[in-house]
């Protein structure tokens, strides 16, 4: 699944400690989803989706054949 | 952002308390363990009453241990509870097929020592540790 939080955490200046924090998970788990190596759970997809106030579907784009 | 943060300190200082907690009920067991494996030896000369109570006391203790492991899975992120749980998965398989073709090797006589129980869980211990780096590497 591909998504587009380093940008949207570039745009507001956030680093990935300061997503992590605000998502209550660790730094690796940011890192992890940012470099596509793992696909959050739905709560947490909408946690994202409540802190950037975007759709689910703006912040992540699912792939017929990605993981 | 600033409320969230305060429920992130929450949400850490919680997950370092679990931590803390894990590690003391897992010397404590592991204390009472050798308490009963060598207390009947060194200590209370074979006394059957003793070694039974000392027993006792290392499962009940080992019950702790379980449920702290328990609530200290809970207090981690879903990514850390995922590694954790594959790796148990993991451990858990290779235990039971490890172990028993480990048996059939002692009772078929291919190997001329017998099979130890502590073996099995030097394996599975050894099995969880090792999953768990190579899952925390590969998500790094």
């Amino acid at each position: 699944m591909k998504n587009k939080l380093k940008v949207l955490r570039a745009e507001r200046d956030w680093t990935q400690a300061d997503l992590a924090d605000a998502l209550e998970v660790s730094r690796q788990t940011v890192n992890a989803i940012e470099t596509g190596k793992y696909d959050p759970s739905l709560p947490l997809a909408f946690k994202l989706s409540r802190l950037f106030k975007l759709t689910i579907e703006e912040i992540f784009e699912y792939e017929e054949n990605g993981s | 952002m600033e409320k969230q943060m305060t429920k992130t300190t929450d949400w850490k200082s919680k997950m370092n308390q679990q931590t803390i907690s894990l590690a003391k009920w897992t010397f404590a067991w592991v204390l009472t363990i050798a308490l009963a494996t060598f207390g009947p030896t060194f200590i209370w000369e074979s006394n059957a009453w003793i070694s039974f109570t000392a027993i006792l006391i290392s499962f009940g203790i080992g019950l702790g241990m379980i449920l702290a492991n328990i609530r200290h899975l809970n207090t981690q992120d879903e990514l850390m509870r995922r590694i954790h749980l594959e790796s148990m998965g993991l451990s858990l398989g290779i235990g039971v097929v490890g172990g028993l073709s480990y048996s059939m090797l002692d009772s078929s006589n291919v190997i001329s020592s017998n099979a130890e129980i502590g073996h099995l869980v030097m394996l599975m211990a050894i099995t969880y540790l090792i999953s768990v780096i190579l899952k925390v590497k590969k998500y790094k």
